[in-house]
């Protein structure tokens, strides 16, 4: 479980999150709604441990464990995955080798035997089918000259081969057209079980057809200022972020 | 130390070198050949009228030679044979030189290279014709004072295979070796030179070499440098290369060892369509100096030349890059494309680059381009969100970075050899 209580954090001295109490149980998916600038893309790099954030109160912990008090790397070791709002471009970094040094890592965190290259590479091909990614895109530099959803549909091959406990997926829908949309969703909604929670993070409502959460809230001005079921998404859409009152 | 070292440094500066070929001379090889004692004679001029270099020379205001002109150092021993202990072959093939001296007992059977020492009666004419010792002083004490070298001559159309000349240094007192080396390739003849200067032992030494290189109408060489020198080493090495009509001079010089480290091209493209290629990768850690400095003269129409320099500097460490393209007025048509990039790691490491071009011709594409940065945070957190650890997602961009370097070396054996040499020096420097 996911458990986010008074979380305060500010960037360049400006307080973007200001008190976030959200929990997100094991096996359940929750959907964070906000208009821009609401903090949601801060809560997402501040929960996967990206630098330039201050903490300034709260805490967050992922079934039982302090989050906050370890390294980006531990926290997906832990099983926490963030997909990226923008996926970072790695040139002269080869996807398969980037794919493969993060599984290992893993992996070797887990005390779970590495896989090697002829391994990794059946499982990878089978993934990236079910993501209709064409297979060159192993061998080009991660995300260099990807298109838009190439590279969200790369997010979600990382997920699928990281097999993450909690996802958060920041956006991961912008940029995408229908069919891509639906690829990223049935690739989320495979992972879906009683091991796998995940925090889908989006603008719109679209997303949330193809990825039913239980849970969604709605985030303003730093606070999560209202929670209802998968009907609160279309209300929103319905008649915008306006018609809820920060609280 | 012993006696009989303390007795073989010499006093420091120019002075100390001076004194040792006066001492040397009647000793040194080929002296009997009236050519080649005046060869020596007129570099010991040249020096004596020079000095080493200093930071007041516009071509060495990055680099301070200190290091060498304010210590002593002595000749080589006659050699001890101690089993010294040699890194592994980067090639089926290796000749080895040990302090500057031709070693038959560590090198390999069925190589085309020879002992330059024992081959100099049938050299009057080819070497020390592309060597200038007038205006390069280390050239000029080369030329005075070398011992020995490799020497390798294809005929036409002779395929030379790829060959590892390997120079060790027994650094185990401050010695100095300048071998000479002769390259010289027929037309249509091919080579793969993996070069590898390494060294063994925690004295300060110098190992200056000198390479001339002809090639030859529709020739190919690839000369794949590979500079390790143990920590205290000195290495000042000069190339020149003069390429004729289709011929190529494809090289790439790693920088990875010693405190204190130069190595100059002069490559001249005097025929249509020679190419030149002068990539370059230089890794350096805490306390080390290390330039790459190139004049790259296209003397011929037609011809293409590209140039990729990486340095990464960690520490407290600096790097130069010099690069000169020279365009001649009859160079029409000449593709010339340098690029040279710094990645620090560190904030007390500093970078000097400067780029030169002279275009002389009208009818020419030249571009060139510098950039310095750090290693980037967003492409950094990318990786750890990932599960992967911070100091391998370090070395996973700085090789990403060298990469495209790296890349332009197309013979495989070389490739192979120069990706070791990074991930050794990566190994031996991450934290």
């Amino acid at each position: 479980m996911l458990k986010i209580e008074g979380l305060t954090a500010e960037i360049e001295g400006k307080e973007i999150l200001k008190g976030i109490d959200l929990e997100v149980p094991q096996g359940e998916v929750h959907a964070i709604m906000g208009p821009n600038g609401s903090g949601k893309s801060t809560l997402s790099y501040v929960l996967a441990g990206r630098e330039g954030y201050e903490i300034t109160g709260g805490t967050a912990t992922f079934n039982g464990q302090d989050l906050l008090a370890m390294e980006p790397e531990e926290r997906a070791a832990t099983g926490l995955f963030l997909a990226f709002q923008y996926p970072v471009e790695l040139p002269g970094v080869g996807n398969a080798n980037f794919l493969r040094t993060a599984l290992n890592a893993q992996r070797r965190t887990k005390g779970e035997p590495e896989l090697d290259a002829m391994q990794f590479l059946k499982t990878a091909r089978a993934r990236m089918k079910e993501l209709s990614m064409p297979e060159d895109m192993l061998k080009r530099g991660v995300n260099v000259g990807f298109s838009g959803g190439e590279k969200k549909r790369n997010e979600v091959l990382q997920m699928a081969l990281l097999q993450p406990k909690i996802a958060i997926l920041d956006e991961t829908d912008s940029g995408l057209d229908i069919d891509a949309l639906k690829i990223v969703a049935d690739g989320v909604n495979a992972m879906r079980g009683p091991e796998f929670s995940a925090l889908v993070i989006t603008h719109y409502q679209r997303l949330l057809d193809y990825i039913v959460p239980d849970k969604v809230h709605v985030l303003m001005g730093g606070r999560i200022v209202q929670t209802g079921g998968p009907e609160l998404a279309h209300q929103l859409e319905a008649s915008g972020y306006g018609s809820v009152q920060a609280a | 130390m012993n006696a009989s070292v303390e007795n073989s440094l010499s006093e420091a500066g120019a002075a100390g070198f001076l004194h040792r070929y006066e001492g040397l001379r009647a000793r040194l090889p080929g002296i009997g050949l009236p050519w080649l004692a005046a060869l020596r004679d007129g570099a010991a001029e040249a020096f004596r009228a020079q000095g080493f270099p200093t930071r007041r020379v516009e071509a060495w205001k990055y680099t301070d030679l200190a290091p060498l002109t304010q210590a002593g150092f002595g000749e080589p021993l006659t050699p001890v044979e101690s089993a010294l202990p040699l890194p592994r072959h980067a090639a089926p093939k290796r000749v080895v030189f040990v302090d500057g001296r031709f070693s038959p007992e560590l090198s390999d059977t069925d190589v085309p290279v020879r002992s330059l020492a024992r081959h100099l009666p049938e050299l009057e004419g080819r070497l020390g014709t592309l060597a200038r010792v007038d205006d390069l002083p280390l050239v000029a004490l080369n030329t005075a004072l070398f011992e020995d070298g490799a020497l390798i001559e294809l005929a036409p159309g002779e395929d030379g295979g790829v060959i590892e000349l390997l120079s060790v240094t027994r650094a185990d007192r401050p010695v100095t070796s300048h071998p000479r080396h002769l390259v010289r390739l027929g037309e249509g003849a091919k080579l793969v030179l993996i070069e590898r200067s390494w060294g063994h032992g925690e004295s300060r030494y110098l190992h200056s070499p000198v390479f001339e290189v002809e090639v030859a109408e529709g020739a190919h060489i690839t000369h794949a440098r590979i500079q390790q020198e143990a920590r205290a080493g000195l290495h000042l090495s000069t190339v020149f290369a003069r390429v004729a009509a289709g011929g190529t001079y494809d090289s790439f010089l790693l920088h990875a060892g010693a405190r204190l480290s130069r190595s100059e091209a002069h490559v001249a493209l005097v025929g249509p369509k020679a190419a030149a290629h002068l990539n370059g990768a230089q890794l350096l850690g805490d306390g080390q100096h290390g330039d790459c400095t190139t004049f790259l003269d296209h003397a011929a129409p037609d011809c293409p030349s590209r140039q990729t320099v990486k340095t990464v500097l960690a520490g407290r460490s600096r790097g130069v890059f010099q690069g000169k393209i020279h365009v001649h007025q009859v160079a029409q048509r000449t593709d010339g494309y340098q690029m040279n990039q710094a990645l620090l790691l560190s904030d007390q490491a500093e970078i000097d680059s400067k780029p030169q071009l002279e275009i002389y011709a009208d009818d020419v594409k030249c571009s060139h381009g510098a950039t310095v940065g750090e290693l980037d945070e967003d492409q950094l957190f990318y990786l750890r969100a990932r599960g992967i650890p911070a100091a391998v997602a370090r070395s996973m961009l700085i090789e990403a970075f060298l990469q495209e370097a790296i890349d332009g070396v197309t013979e495989e054996s070389a490739q192979a050899a120069l990706s070791e040499a990074v991930a050794g020096w990566w190994e031996r420097n991450a934290a």
